[in-house]
């Protein structure tokens, strides 16, 4: 086949290859790259003919012949696992070391595609999984997959699963995925989920780290109040590939090579060992310098520090970039005055950002740029949209720019003119904002970069740092929280836990606004009240064309980052690994989403 | 005696009520909440955290709940993790052999130390050895131990890469090997400990021998003809340890209690990490649990202290 003399009918064939495995997705984009087509363009090619683009590449990537040989993976969690009961799981910590042992139906690719895991395929419109009218979704469970047990896993774990988090008794707190969606079990090997409503979105009861099913024999006996008696609890059955062998809550976690793993040749390592525990930059020098462990997790320290012990030569710093986002929040309502024992009410408007012109100059004074290259580093892309991934989600419409100058002619034409203070003042309201934050070096780093250019506008900025523990606490009788938002602006990371904006979106629609009423529990922190957002997200929940979906989120997003929310950075999942240690990973997922696929090289 | 010990623990009884009820307040008034982390997690509704909430019981009244504590408490439930779902005493239990090992063997370490250096420095005081003694112990004890530890770290894990940093509860060898293994990653931290700890007892053991030293008998007992030896170990140095003994018994709950900056440094999975992660995680009964039994530890060893003192020296009696 030469460079020009590729045809249809020689792509057709090649693609009919690829799908009955005798030429595999890594060969055919390689020879498709020789054509001169791009990665993303063959991989559009393959799913468009019905090649699942994510499962092959992830399967493809692992080289070991054979389950077994690879010795002890040592993981090192600064933030050590308490509890293995993925449904109880209160931090992303609990969730990773779940993860090791269970598995759920599908997880999220570092594409933000779904790639199956105990499920056969994932449902689509084309293999009828997914129904016309958006109301249910059939999942066809992978056969002959045995729990560690060695009873076989069917679609009754799965409807238990359900009934178990669902189940407000057993206090879970995966139960938000399960209690709007009736789960049938149609055959041993199918599942049906049925929905009120059209549902788009569907991708979240038994997907990723919420959907981890566990066995229906073992936990059939515990659910509701007992389900704190379940010894389950502290030594789970899986399915996963390592089988659980120690447990000491906040400290260590174990596990062995599971032998009856459902995907062949894996897992490489025979045994495994998440320790916890210290502090992320003594974490990254075991792995890093000393090469005490394979793996350290959450690597939140400075890239500086990053780069000077990865100089070292042991191992490296690897990025996964899913949708989290650190952004500036202005607040919409007005935080120093009280109106029904409530300050921040709705029922007030802040004094000077519901000026159009404020907003766009503090929008103008950021400098992103800055603080990305000066703070974040390889840790954090600077943005300017709210939703930064999967692809289809991303806004190409949106710009951001560092411009004091012109920032400071936009308050100057909309008469905010500098007093004798060199603050800017209209109507008698100065531009003197109180600036909050959680105590993070990184964070104040950044206050101060923005604190410094809006000195110059005119602007007054008073900053303010809130210990993390009590600024991300949910306790109503705090003022300081992140929720309460009584100051002028605040900044902090939101994650996207999934990768699709439905539930990440609802931070911007006007019924979620966190007042005294719902105790600060709604979404709406910066409490926007824009009836275009609203009817923007009320269109896209009931929108089944994906493609206009994805068009309506983008519109959402254009339209959010020109009202009360400054996108700063899009930032990534941070690890430390082994030189040798190849650990596919997904910034959608959890970290040990797909550790199934984790080898060494020799 | 008798009579003074049960007046010593009927007054134990409601000074622990009055400690168990300030420090239920203090962390029931303390800001954060134990589901916190689940706020910011965008796909845990807000419903499933009040209920949640609701469930273990933490939107009653404060004094509701520290009655609920109480009676648990002393039918011997020390309560419910919060963070692990799991009672308290299998917590607490599974981590009391590890402080017990590493800040045992420090105390040990500390007195093997403090008790030979503290006698020699302070029978020839001024001499070159007391000096340096002095010196080295103002340092020990002016130098906090996560900074030491970091010092160690650094010189005997990164840079002439010996000892591990990374402490294992259990290891997985057997025999010889096992042994080895244990004292080699405990030797940083139990030396850290026990440096900072005998910087203290070896200031105090001078003190007291430097009094003892002076009195009378010492002096007859020189005239007396017997050997300097003699002198130092069976009348200086008997009398002179009574103090640091009691000093000694006080610091008991502190073994029991663990080390918590010594153990966050080094990862150990002693009770000192235990406590400070609880708190981290707002799990305030394991953190009630922990700070309380420590309470009652010191009560105890206080008694306890006070009981020895009349036993070693004669001339105290108990009214």
């Amino acid at each position: 086949m030469t460079e020009r003399g590729v045809t249809e009918h020689d792509l057709r064939t090649l693609i009919g290859e690829v799908k009955d495995g005798s030429l595999s997705r890594r060969s055919f984009v390689r020879r498709m790259l020789a054509l001169g087509l791009t990665a993303p363009m063959a991989g559009m090619m393959l799913a468009q003919n019905g090649v699942a683009f994510a499962a092959n590449g992830l399967r493809d990537a692992y080289k070991p012949t054979k389950a077994g040989g690879g010795g002890p993976l040592k993981l090192l969690f600064w933030q050590a696992a308490t509890l293995i009961n993925p449904h109880f799981a209160i931090g992303t910590k609990d969730q990773e070391g779940s993860r090791i042992f269970y598995e759920p139906l599908a997880a999220w690719d570092a594409d933000g595609n779904l790639f199956p895991i105990l499920a056969a395929e994932i449902p689509s419109k084309e293999n009828g999984g997914v129904a016309a009218d958006g109301r249910s979704v059939t999942w066809k469970l992978k056969p002959n997959v045995k729990w560690h047990d060695g009873k076989p896993f069917t679609a009754d774990d799965v409807v238990f699963t359900a009934e178990y988090a669902a189940n407000p008794a057993t206090a879970a707190v995966t139960g938000g995925s399960y209690i709007n969606v009736k789960v049938t079990k149609v055959d041993d090997l199918t599942v049906k989920l049925s929905f009120k409503e059209p549902t788009p979105f569907w991708a979240d009861a038994f997907v990723s780290s919420a959907g981890m099913i566990i066995p229906k024999h073992v936990f059939a006996d515990y659910t509701g109040d007992k389900s704190r008696d379940a010894p389950a609890n502290l030594a789970p059955v899986g399915t996963g590939p390592y089988k659980f062998s120690e447990f000491r809550p906040g400290d260590i976690l174990r596990g062995v090579r599971n032998p009856d793993y459902h995907v062949p040749n894996r897992p490489f390592f025979d045994s495994i060992e998440m320790k916890g525990g210290g502090d992320a930059v003594s974490a990254a020098r075991a792995v890093l310098q000393t090469g005490e462990y394979d793996y350290a997790w959450n690597m939140q320290v400075e890239d500086e520090i990053l780069k000077r012990l990865e100089a070292e030569g042991k191992g490296r710093v690897k990025m996964d970039y899913g949708g989290n986002l650190e952004f500036l929040l202005l607040n919409a309502t007005d935080p120093n005055v009280e109106v029904d024992g409530e300050r921040a009410s709705l029922k007030t408007k802040h004094p000077a950002f519901s000026d159009p012109a404020v907003r766009k100059a503090m929008n103008l004074l950021v400098n992103r740029a800055a603080i990305q290259q000066f703070i974040y580093g390889r840790t954090g892309r600077a943005t300017a949209n709210v939703f930064n991934g999967p692809a289809p989600f991303v806004s190409k419409n949106t710009s951001f720019a560092f411009e004091p100058d012109k920032a400071a002619q936009i308050l100057e034409d909309a008469g905010w003119k500098k007093g004798g203070d060199g603050i800017r003042a209209k109507d008698g309201k100065k531009l003197k904002f109180v600036f909050q934050t959680s105590i993070n070096a990184p964070r104040q780093k950044t206050q101060a970069i923005i604190k410094q250019a809006a000195q110059k506008a005119g602007i007054d900025m008073e900053l303010k740092s809130v210990p993390g523990s009590v600024f991300f606490s949910s306790d109503v009788a705090n003022p300081d929280t992140y929720p309460h938002f009584y100051a002028d602006m605040e900044m902090y990371t939101w994650n996207m836990t999934q990768a699709d904006p439905a539930v990440f979106a609802l931070q911007y629609v006007s019924w979620e606004a966190a007042t005294k009423a719902n105790k600060w529990q709604g979404r709406n922190i910066c409490r926007m009240q824009n009836p275009e957002v609203d009817a923007v997200y009320r269109a896209a929940q009931g929108e089944l064309d994906l493609v206009k979906r994805a068009a309506l989120f983008v519109k959402m997003n254009d339209l959010v980052v020109a009202d009360y929310v400054l996108p700063l950075l899009h930032r990534a999942q941070v690890s430390a690994v082994n030189g040798k240690l190849e650990a596919p990973a997904s910034g959608w997922d959890n970290s040990l989403a797909f550790l199934a696929e984790w080898y060494k090289q020799a | 005696m008798g009579a003074y010990l049960l007046r010593r623990l009927l007054i134990a009884i409601p000074s622990l009520l009055g400690i168990s009820l300030i420090l239920f307040t203090v962390l029931a008034l303390a800001p954060g909440d134990p589901f916190g982390e689940l706020a910011t997690n965008p796909n845990v509704p807000p419903e499933v955290r009040e209920a949640l909430r609701l469930k273990f019981g933490l939107d009653d009244p404060i004094l509701v709940r520290y009655l609920h504590w109480l009676t648990a408490m002393l039918q011997g439930d020390w309560g419910f993790s919060f963070a692990s779902r799991v009672d308290v005493d299998e917590l607490i239990l599974q981590r009391l052999p590890t402080t017990l090992f590493v800040v045992g063997s420090s105390q040990v370490l500390a007195l093997v130390i403090a008790v030979p250096v503290g006698i020699l420095a302070a029978i020839r005081p001024y001499s070159v050895f007391d000096q340096v003694a002095n010196t080295l112990a103002f340092v020990g004890f002016s130098l906090p131990t996560f900074f030491t530890g970091l010092l160690f770290i650094l010189l005997f894990s990164l840079t002439l890469d010996w000892l591990p940093f990374v402490y294992q509860a259990d290891i997985a060898a057997t025999g010889w090997r096992w042994a080895w293994e244990h004292v080699r990653q405990a030797i940083m931290p139990v030396c850290v400990l026990g440096f900072f700890q005998a910087a203290s007892y070896t200031r105090y053991v001078r003190a007291s021998v430097l009094d003892v030293a002076r009195l009378d008998y010492v002096t007859t007992a020189r005239a007396k003809g017997l050997s300097d030896g003699t002198v130092t170990v069976r009348h200086i140095a008997r009398n002179a340890l009574i103090p640091v003994v009691t000093l000694v018994a006080l610091q008991i709950p502190a073994v029991f209690g663990g080390a918590i900056v010594t153990e966050q440094i080094f990862r150990i999975p002693g009770i000192g990490s235990l406590l400070i992660n609880a708190m981290l995680a707002n799990d305030t009964p394991v953190v009630m649990a922990v700070t309380f039994v420590f309470a009652c530890l010191v009560v105890l060893f206080n008694l306890v202290a006070d009981l020895l003192y009349g036993w070693l020296d004669p001339r105290i009696s108990y009214r």
